[in-house]
């Protein structure tokens, strides 16, 4: 062997080594592929056999029937009012649209679609049905009627599509409480929001508290008060004091739920539930029992009014200035700032708070739809804020848990939850009642507030045989940080019968402009108490409720308070001044 | 099919009796279930962008017929009109990926394409096959001739060609050319070591385009966790295939290609899966399976280096791409818009599935290799054993 031979074989052998390592390294890249691809017919087997042969029998609809691009959603369940009344339901209906290509005699469909709906013009349907489309939309949702006289026509070329429409047969008239959906069926407000996802599935209906007679009532007085006193807006809520169940609430302005433009802040803003404003005077019904309770105040208890307190840079003033001592019914019937605050601080910075956090005054209150407004408190809370809180000032809380924290002193002493759904098994807690004030402190605000109707500031609120009690509130509105006295928030407070209340009525009316009929007052004795009586005279009306044979709170207060022609004649001399 | 006689010297006769007859027809069926499919999912992809309904399928055929003259055309050539031939596509796909850039259509983010006429072609598409066998080719010689250094051309070429892909970009395109180029560094014998290097830099590679480019990070995060993003397409996908069962609704008869955009192309496998069924579905997938298996078998006889290494490069890139394309739309991999060879429209894809298969069939025709031998691509006869 020469050397040339050898080089030979020398290069052969490390091609042969170089080869064999290429074929090593191909059953390597053989076998990848192999496992690879029995990987992904395994995954075949398991997405066709498994997941999809094995359960066709629990798919109800083919896929090929529910597949237009459409997806179909479950029927979206009724909301009702307590009675049965429907105050959304979703319906079925067709809406038409047409493939102009299959359309041979434009004119003439476009002629025969707008005798059906008159509301087509010829002009744009024609023109709609010449567009070089597959699909144009000539009319959403229509009544069966005129689906079956499009059918009857038997045009080539017009097709029906299945949509689903949310209907609120009552239109505003509970916009606020019910809420409203977007064009997918979601609820976006009230409690088609709160109960969003079970009105999707479980198909039975919300059986709601609201009672639809008394909602009607209570609007139409609230919409009256603000047209007839030139207000901005209003409020208003009719609850069973004892249960929580709210009968009715109303937010001014409102909106159709239909046409819902949610940038319309001043429509879609719940001010019932969502706003919170400071109370006033109202608010003195938790001053004058925390009095009462806890200080062991007594009806015959003084307080001296006779000159406005000066805190720092603040005067504390009263608005019907009585300058003398007063009795402490006498303080709640003039609604007197100073004998308030007096009380106030009777009672004690510490255990003034309390008592309005075990009202839940401290926190937003629990209701079932998601427009809920947090309290404002003041923080820390020093004895300046107790003094203005005392007459409803430096602390602002809605509306309804105003009405809440009352109806819980007023039904005897318990702690009350509102809420809008009638169904118990959907209620979160039940029993579990909490005491708040004793049934002897209960009983005594019954008394004042009675005595306000009788011979205070809420004597337009009375309905004769139904012993109307309540409280005025008269609120400087807060602009700019200072308080405007032109600019006023008028509210009322009210409970029927006084000797063992069933509702509470209240209705708030913003920035109310006084009138002839009212000698230019706006404060609430003129502006929201006549407005609740209407109320009250209209629930007694659609409830059937007994007139009381006696007025016993009204007869026993004599006692303690100046007689009603003395009063009189101060209202009458307060009047004059003011002119 | 005995079209010709054993004895026939003619220069069909000679293609016939040593070409892989059955890699060809099965490559024919794969074709026909692609006329198939397109014709039965691209009429609701072609309404939807107001196409004439039979748009997709015409376009299908039209560039068809010329991917499987390619194929077989390219079959016909001895191995080194192969390589020169892949020289010519390479030099004129790279001339046209330059091009991109500059006069490219941009189409969703990225420039792939190039208009010619009614009709637009993505270079890269092309490139791909032919850089493969260029490559192969490359390292080949180094084998041959040491002292050529065809190993550093071929890196210098792939850096040449992923530097034009990722300015389009096209990372799809980027990782199946790094897969494969690295396949055929792999077979050349290429230690161990390195490759583990590789696979970690390769690893890099990911982890930077995942950072870098916002589609790749969203479709690799909706793959990990379904509940982060869009994932329409893909869970369209999955209920086709559970639509379609064992035996499937029938072609024309299923309803995902009302729902996927991408259902003729990209997400054809679900359309297979729907209308055919799991029986015909699994047959597909066998039926790539065993071209793959059976082209790596056949070059385990051969002597010749370049066969082994261009044959194992295409034949994994012609896998890889189908395992993407499937993998996606079964929820095996993050999606990635790779065509299923022979089958999604795309006439890029289609074309250079013929030239790529084309060329394989050539490599790997049997006999007559004497005459290739004479084209001094290696020292000594190519082909059947050394004895």
């Amino acid at each position: 062997m020469n050397n040339f031979n050898r080089a030979k074989i020398q290069v052969s052998g490390q091609k042969r080594s170089v080869l064999d390592m290429a074929r090593s390294r191909l059953m390597l890249l053989s076998l990848f592929f192999i496992l690879t691809y029995i990987v992904v017919a395994a995954r075949i087997v398991d997405l066709t056999i498994i997941q999809g042969e094995m359960k066709k029998g629990e798919e109800t609809v083919s896929m090929l029937e529910a597949e237009p691009v459409q997806k179909k959603t479950a029927h979206r369940a009724d909301i009702l009012d307590r009675n049965g009344i429907i105050l959304a339901r979703s319906l079925k209906t067709a809406s038409l649209a047409a493939d102009p290509e299959l359309i041979p005699d434009k004119q003439i469909v476009a002629k025969d679609l707008v005798k059906i709906f008159p509301e087509l013009t010829y002009g744009e349907t024609l023109k709609k049905l010449q567009e070089a489309r597959r699909f144009v939309w000539i009319k959403r949702n229509m009544t069966p009627d005129d689906q079956y006289k499009i059918l009857y026509l038997g045009h080539p070329g017009l097709s029906f599509m299945e949509e689903e429409r949310r209907l609120y047969p009552q239109g505003p008239l509970a916009a606020h409480v019910v809420g409203f959906t977007n064009t997918d069926d979601r609820g976006l407000g009230g409690l088609e929001a709160g109960f969003d996802k079970l009105l999707m599935e479980s198909g039975e209906p919300l059986m709601t508290t609201i009672d639809v007679r008394v909602q009607h009532a209570l609007r139409r007085e609230t919409a009256n008060a603000i047209k007839k006193f030139n207000a901005v807006a209003g409020a208003g809520v009719v609850m069973n004091v004892n249960t929580g169940e709210i009968l009715a609430a109303v937010s001014l302005p409102d909106f159709d739920p239909h046409k819902v433009n949610d940038k319309d802040k001043n429509t879609m803003f719940n001010r019932l539930t969502l706003g919170v404003f400071e109370p006033g005077s109202t608010f003195k019904i938790f001053t004058t029992a925390a009095a009462i309770e806890n200080a062991g105040a007594g009806m015959s208890a003084t307080y001296d009014a006779t000159k406005p307190l000066k805190v720092g840079r603040f005067t504390i003033s009263d608005y019907h200035p009585e300058k003398r001592v007063m009795t402490l019914p006498e303080v709640f019937m003039h609604s007197s700032n100073i004998g308030s605050v007096k009380m106030a601080q009777q009672v004690g910075t510490e255990q003034f708070q309390n008592f309005l956090s075990d009202l839940g005054l401290f926190k937003a209150p629990d209701i079932e739809i998601p427009e809920v407004g947090a309290p404002l408190i003041p923080k820390p809370w020093k004895e300046i804020n107790t003094m203005t809180a005392a007459f409803g000032h430096g602390i602002a809380v809605s509306p309804l848990q105003l009405v809440t924290a009352s109806a819980s002193i007023m039904n005897g002493g318990i702690l009350v939850k509102p809420t809008l759904v009638l169904d118990k098994t959907l209620k979160k807690d039940k029993g579990n009642s909490v005491r708040v004030v004793s049934e002897k402190t209960a009983h005594r605000m019954r008394q004042l507030m009675r005595l306000v109707v009788t011979d205070g500031t809420g004597g337009k609120a009375d309905v004769a045989g139904y012993n109307v009690g309540g409280k005025t509130g008269t609120a400087e509105k807060d602009s700019g940080g200072k308080y405007d006295q032109n600019k006023l928030r008028s509210s009322f407070m009210a409970f029927f019968p006084a000797e063992n209340p069933k509702y509470a009525v209240y209705i708030l009316v913003d920035e109310p402009k006084g009138n002839k009929e009212s000698y230019g007052y706006a404060t609430a004795g003129w502006v929201a108490a006549p407005a609740v009586k209407k109320v009250i005279e209209s629930i007694v009306a659609i409830e059937g409720i007994k007139p009381q044979d006696s007025d016993e709170l009204g007869g026993t207060l004599d006692a303690y308070v100046k007689s009603k022609e003395e009063i009189a004649k101060e209202k009458q001399l307060a009047a004059l001044a003011a002119h | 099919m005995n079209f010709f006689a054993r004895t026939d010297k003619s220069f069909l006769g000679k293609w016939w009796w040593t070409v892989d007859r059955v890699t060809l027809a099965i490559l024919l069926t794969i074709c026909i279930f692609g006329v198939v499919l397109v014709t039965a999912a691209s009429p609701s992809v072609a309404e939807r962008i107001d196409a004439s309904p039979n748009h997709f399928i015409i376009r299908h055929i039209i560039y068809l017929v010329p991917s499987i003259a390619l194929l077989i055309g390219i079959s016909m050539a001895n191995l080194q009109y192969v390589w020169r031939a892949a020289l010519v596509v390479l030099g004129f796909s790279l001339f046209m990926m330059v091009l991109v850039p500059i006069f490219g259509d941009e189409v969703k983010g990225a420039q792939r394409w190039l208009g010619v006429g009614p009709f637009s072609i993505q270079p890269s598409e092309l490139a791909k096959p032919a850089f493969l066998v260029v490559a192969a080719w490359l390292i080949a010689r180094q084998k041959e001739k040491p002292e050529f250094k065809g190993t550093w051309f071929a890196f210098g070429l792939y850096g040449l060609v992923v530097l034009l892909l990722v300015l389009q970009p096209d990372m799809g395109m980027t990782f199946i050319v790094t897969a494969t180029f690295f396949t055929i560094v792999f077979l050349a014998g290429m230690p161990f070591r390195y490759i583990i290097l590789l696979a970690l830099l390769g690893v890099g590679a990911c982890l930077a385009a995942y950072f870098s480019f916002d589609h790749v990070q969203s479709r690799v995060d909706r793959f990990l966790n379904p509940e982060t993003g869009d994932t329409y397409q893909i869970s369209r996908s999955l209920q086709a295939f559970q639509h379609g069962g064992l035996l499937g609704t029938g072609a024309g008869q299923g309803t995902v290609k009302m729902t996927i955009p991408d259902a003729h192309a990209d997400f054809i496998f679900a359309v297979a899966g729907e209308e055919l069924g799991m029986l015909m579905t699994v047959l597909l997938v066998g039926l790539y399976g065993y071209v793959i298996v059976r082209g790596y078998n056949r070059i385990m006889d051969t002597d010749n280096i370049f066969i082994i290494l261009a044959s194992g490069g295409i034949l994994t890139l012609f896998g890889l791409q189908a395992l993407i394309n499937m993998g996606s739309s079964i929820h095996l991999l993050p999606t990635k818009g790779m065509t299923l060879p022979f089958i999604s429209y795309g006439g890029s894809s289609l074309l250079s599935s013929g030239i790529g298969m084309g060329m394989l069939l050539a490599l790997t025709r049997r006999q007559g290799r004497s005459g290739i031998a004479r084209g001094g691509l290696s020292i000594r006869p190519i082909g059947g054993s050394v004895k």
